[in-house]
């Protein structure tokens, strides 16, 4: 059912293309905007209705309801909210720097954005099918550092101030572990293309054979999310919203959306790298390999929901010694061990 | 190698999300570490001691209602005990009792309220909602007791406004019933977890020495090792006919203040349980003149509220009206050590400190 829908419309409006007698070069960029607009209309109301996810799950895990009201079952509560920051006045703080002030919200969902270029949602499913894909998401994704220290510069607030050094700090130091987790899956397949690298899971998923990596990644990935237990970059209890303090109506929403979106690329890395991305379990192919991308991708976000409605927020020097500490030395570790065993495996023949 | 940078001041209040109301503490900080605090109090000054001079001694009760408004019953209670002794009248059984078990339960509310912005001023909100969703049991209790939630002015001079209705006692026993278990559950999300143990455990720490200094009293006091509460040390009213534990803490950190607010909710149960066992028949209000005209003099008595000593001072110069009175309010004199334990923290750990002190601005502000 529906294996090849999106391939399908894609060859489909290359037909009509043809068919019609437009030339290759212009009818090739005419699909890549089409495929861009496409990715950008699909971030765009993903985030949305997990905005509307995360109100409703934390409604369910503190014994509340959650929004009711707007639409069945409250499903247009975020649409609501989005117009309503929509039509709000954009404050410009008088002691701002009004350049950097502007331009970071508008600029801030570009990095997240830029990383689904590569990701494949499905079976030969990628807008680009790029060689080097996990180094270019990870390369996009540090970006963001820089967008949220300039608003928290930009703002001419000293909460936004801290909140902006937490951000650096903290993004930089968990980038490490990161990194050297997925690493070790990287050492395995040999390569970093992720299509290649979600093939070679057909036999068993990377969670199994590296189960350290997963951890390391998911740990460090709600750091880089800005997500609970490491929300110290908006703790709304400390620093009041951090970087997004002095921001109001749209600009204060486009950063909100842009965690979701970051949220998003982080639990589709955790389903490339470690879950198998689009390979659907015990041979189950019935359901087409888009569903299982994306019912593995929704299962990671829960749990990110899931840790954020239940823990509380370290302090940043624990923030700091945990990274530093714990997760690049065994990250480290982990590579070592990993390398002796291909080692041993090649050794034996297999 | 440290190098030496600027401080900087950052303004934490009046409006704060975690100063719990309008509470303002002026922070010199050198990066993230406080270098010097400076609390600002007095946003919410109402005048109440001032107020209490022109009205007659039953007008001033809805006042001592919006003192601590978390625990509005003990607020009372201090207020009448007071007049009550400059008068020498002799409380009811029955009233005295009650006066125990709503006493106790809005302990009990006072304390929730204080583990759950605990757990959401370090971060965990899910704790917050919980024990809202149970305080407002205790709510509904005073609300069909009294008619109103928050300012309940229940008290009155010489017992209690109204008796017991129908329906309270079997409420109250089955919020009674249920309250061990929630208090697990608490534990479970809150006391156990790794995270909020390693932002709280020697954090903030006042030596009981340094506690006794700073007049310390209720659950800070009692978070230090030093065992006073004035409930078993010096029993007013009932008290010295129930059994209950006086819960300590080892080393005076912002946890083991935590938990002993959350055991001594447990105790506070026991009490209620007790009480209830023992409710007498008979009047719920002492023969009181109907004008309030208490002997010239003064009158100075302390309870054992939920934040600590809350003390009522009632001067009467023989009219219907008091000449003056003062309370000494246990939140503003817990602030005082504020400033000396800030020093060398990081603005988390300020969040921390202060949520653990437990104020009410309400009555620091008085």
């Amino acid at each position: 059912m529906g294996e090849n829908i999106f391939l399908n419309i894609a060859s489909w409006i290359r037909g009509l293309l043809d068919s019609i007698g437009v030339p290759l070069l212009a009818s090739d960029i005419i699909m890549m905007i089409v495929k861009a607009s496409a990715i950008i209309v699909f971030i765009s109301l993903n985030v949305i209705w997990l905005v509307l996810m995360e109100r409703k799950i934390s409604a369910y895990i503190q014994c509340r309801i959650g929004p009711n009201r707007v639409g069945p079952k409250g499903t247009l509560q975020t649409v609501a909210d989005v117009i309503k920051l929509m039509t709000k006045e954009f404050l410009i703080p008088r002691s701002a720097d009004k350049v950097i002030y502007l331009l970071a919200p508008l600029v801030v969902f570009a990095p997240p954005t830029l990383a689904f270029a590569v990701v494949p949602w499905g079976d030969g499913m990628a807008a680009i099918d790029m060689g080097i894909g996990v180094f270019y998401l990870i390369a996009v994704t540090s970006l963001s550092t820089i967008i949220f220290w300039m608003g928290a510069w930009g703002s001419g607030n000293k909460y936004s101030l801290v909140g902006g050094m937490r951000v650096v700090a903290q993004m930089v130091s968990y980038e490490l572990p990161l990194v050297l987790a997925l690493l070790g899956v990287i050492m395995i397949t040999g390569t970093l293309n992720m299509s290649e690298i979600v093939e070679a899971q057909k036999n068993v998923w990377f969670i199994f054979t590296q189960p350290l990596a997963f951890l390391i990644y998911f740990i460090a990935g709600v750091s880089e999310a800005n997500r609970t237990p490491f929300d110290l970059v908006e703790a709304e209890s400390e620093i009041i919203a951090g970087p997004y303090t002095e921001y109001s109506g749209m600009g204060y929403a486009m950063f909100m959306l842009t965690e979701y979106a970051s949220v998003l690329v982080i639990s589709i890395m955790c389903t490339i790298m470690f879950l198998g991305g689009w390979l659907a379990p015990f041979g189950w192919t019935f359901l087409p390999s888009w569903f299982w991308f994306f019912l593995k991708v929704y299962v990671m976000i829960f749990l990110f929901m899931w840790i954020r409605w239940t823990y509380p927020r370290i302090r940043v020097d624990q923030l700091m010694g945990f990274g530093w500490k714990v997760l690049v030395p065994l990250s480290l570790a982990n590579i070592f061990v990993t390398g002796i065993g291909m080692y041993v495996y090649r050794s034996i023949g297999w | 190698m440290a190098i030496q940078t600027q401080t900087y001041f950052l303004n934490l209040g009046p409006q704060h999300p975690s100063t719990h109301g309008v509470f303002r503490v002026i922070l010199e900080l050198d990066g993230e570490v406080v270098v010097r605090a400076i609390p600002v109090p007095g946003y919410l000054h109402r005048g109440v001691e001032k107020l209490a001079e022109a009205r007659t001694y039953t007008q001033v009760i809805p006042y001592t209602d919006r003192l601590d408004y978390l625990a509005n019953m003990l607020m009372n209670w201090g207020y009448v005990e007071a007049v009550e002794k400059l008068m020498g009248i002799e409380v009811p059984e029955r009233a005295q009792y009650i006066r125990v078990i709503v006493g106790e339960l809005s302990r009990i509310a006072s304390h929730l309220m204080a583990i759950g912005s605990y757990a959401g001023d370090i971060g965990g909100l899910t704790g917050f909602l919980y024990t809202f969703r149970d305080r407002e049991r205790i709510l509904d209790l005073f609300e069909m007791l009294t008619g109103s939630r928050m300012t309940v002015s229940y008290f009155r001079i010489g017992g209690v406004a109204d008796d017991l209705p129908e329906g309270f006692i079997p409420l109250l026993q089955k919020f009674l019933a249920d309250l061990p278990g929630l208090c697990d559950e608490y534990d479970g999300l809150i006391t156990g977890n790794e995270i909020f143990q390693a932002r709280t455990k020697f954090v903030g720490v006042i030596p009981p020495e340094k506690a006794i200094n700073y007049s310390l009293s209720g659950p800070n006091l009692r978070g230090s090792g030093v065992n006073f509460d004035l409930r078993k040390n010096r029993p007013y009213g009932i008290y010295d006919r129930f059994d209950f534990e006086v819960p300590l803490g080892k080393n005076g950190d912002c946890f083991d203040r935590f938990v002993c607010r959350m055991k001594e909710m447990r105790q506070s149960a026991r009490i209620i349980q007790q009480a209830l066992d023992g409710l007498p028949e008979g009047p719920i209000q002492a023969k009181v003149p109907k004008v309030i005209k208490p002997p010239v003099g003064e009158a100075y008595t302390e309870i054992e509220s939920s934040k600590g000593i809350f003390g009522c001072y009632v001067v009467s110069d023989g009219s219907n009206k008091p000449y003056r009175v003062h309370f000494r309010r246990p939140s503003f004199i817990n602030l005082g050590c504020l400033a000396e334990l800030c020093v060398g923290w990081k603005i988390a750990d300020v969040i921390a400190i202060l949520g653990s002190l437990d104020i009410v601005l309400g009555e620091v502000d008085c």
